[in-house]
């Protein structure tokens, strides 16, 4: 068995293969609930939950359950972690459940939790699946909070309001307002300033990507494993 | 040959004890949790509840068990539902008010549930929204979080204002309504209004309703 290359992992969950910038995955709760930066970043939290937890358990048990019913195996160990953390936020985060409503039981649904079962965690040891999920899991987080924030700075002139939901009494202060007067962008509220938005962040992903991918090329001419760059005018 | 049924037929059963047994795990797993917060939840939204009657009326106005104190009624043509709870308020024994919960309103795009509270001398002691469809940014002014458009009520009722003035300011009334919406708050004033005319010619008997307990006895 090859040594297993934790750098990559990481990287490729936060960055390269981020599951909200690159694979695109899990966009219905990622359009529906990002109108806040705490409600992204609280089902961006309870996704990596799910994850880390479907992650464990299917590394687990990879070497036991043969192909033919290993998808069943999956969906059935990851309806029952959606159920207990659908339970758990429920008791413990009454407000936040109310909140995010159906878009918790709905993380079922979130092709990355499948998707990273499937294509990484079934192959591959405990550790190396636990960073996995932990590195997509808070790559899809990270984009979820980031906009939320901006959904919620330009559309309600606040950030971070309803910390207390997630914190505690004492993140109440946390709340950043832009004053009563300020009147917001409707538009980044309603559901196409998520699609605008998230267009936004990819855009500026691969825009990021390809100013690295110049600079390297540049001092290292000889170097042609990029694709040439296509022109822009 | 004849070993190759049977051991087709194993690996199948195989698979399917594999697959029960992950069937149970999970169950197990739901079970549990279920079990474990069980009563933690059901714990939340009595005091959710609680804190939403509250708001509407104050703790120390009654001191009975307000959740355990209620009426289911239907009067569809004056609240715009089949089904209101009746939540009453009573201070040593006597009716001080009543809740009612959910009041429909019509909203500018479906339905707005209202809690509204209702004083035994016919002023409202209160209005809050539960769930509602309006535009974000526009209609949902309505709820207590964004603006305090909906306290203007509180206090109000039937000839306060007078009759004629029972509308929207637009329409020539005493209440204000947003900019870029009118529809919603004259939906949710005319639902309000609506409670109190009927609690003047029906509602108010039924603050005479013995508390759970005493029926008993009888």
């Amino acid at each position: 068995m090859t040594e297993v290359d934790y750098r990559k992992i990481t990287l490729d969950g936060l960055w390269h293969n981020n599951q909200a910038l690159v694979a695109l995955l899990g966009l219905c709760p990622l359009m529906a609930v990002t109108n806040s930066t705490i409600n992204g970043l609280t089902l961006g939290l309870a996704t990596t939950a799910v994850l880390l937890l479907s992650n464990l358990s299917v590394s687990t048990i990879r070497h036991w359950v043969r192909a033919e019913i290993r998808l069943p195996v999956f969906v059935l160990l990851i309806a029952s972690f959606v159920t207990a953390t659908e339970l758990v936020m429920n008791a413990w985060f009454h407000e936040l459940y109310k909140i995010l409503g159906i878009f918790v039981p709905l993380i079922v649904t979130n092709c990355t939790i499948i998707g990273r079962a499937e294509a990484f965690a079934s192959r591959n040891p405990v550790p190396a699946a636990i960073t996995d999920a932990l590195a997509m899991g808070l790559g899809f987080t990270a984009v979820l909070t980031l906009l939320g924030a901006l959904r919620e700075l330009i559309g309600q002139g606040t950030l971070l309001s309803g910390a207390h939901l997630l914190f505690g009494e004492a993140a109440r202060a946390w709340e950043f307002s832009a004053g009563n007067d300020f009147q917001g962008l409707l538009l980044a509220i309603l559901p196409p300033g998520a699609f605008i938005g998230l267009g936004l962040l990819v855009a500026l992903k691969n825009m990021i990507d390809k100013g690295v991918d110049m600079r390297a090329h540049r001092a290292e001419p000889s170097h042609c494993r990029t694709p040439p760059v296509i022109s822009h005018s | 040959m004849a070993s190759r049924l049977p051991a087709a037929l194993r690996s199948a059963l195989i698979a399917a004890a594999v697959l029960g047994l992950f069937a149970v795990l999970g169950s197990l797993l739901v079970g549990f949790s279920y079990q474990a917060t069980a009563e933690r939840i059901q714990q939340n939204e009595r005091e959710i509840l609680l804190a939403q009657l509250n708001a509407i009326l104050p703790e120390n106005e009654y001191d009975n068990d307000l959740l355990q104190d209620t009426l289911d009624i239907s009067a569809p043509q004056a609240l715009g539902t089949e089904h209101t709870r009746v939540y009453l308020a009573r201070h040593d024994g006597k009716p001080v008010a009543m809740i009612l919960s959910p009041v429909i309103a019509q909203g500018y795009s479906g339905d707005i549930a209202l809690t509204l509270g209702i004083r035994n001398d016919g002023s409202l002691a209160g209005a809050r929204v539960l769930n509602h469809k309006e535009t974000p940014g526009l209609g949902d002014k309505i709820e207590v979080e964004r603006s305090s458009w909906i306290l203007g009520f509180t206090g109000r009722r039937l000839g306060d204002p007078p009759e004629s003035r029972w509308k929207v300011k637009r329409d020539g009334g005493a209440f204000d309504q947003f900019t870029g919406a009118t529809i919603t708050p004259r939906g949710v004033m005319r639902a309000i209004r609506q409670a109190l005319l009927w609690y003047r010619d029906r509602g108010h008997r039924l603050l005479e309703t013995e508390t759970m307990e005493e029926a008993h006895h009888d």
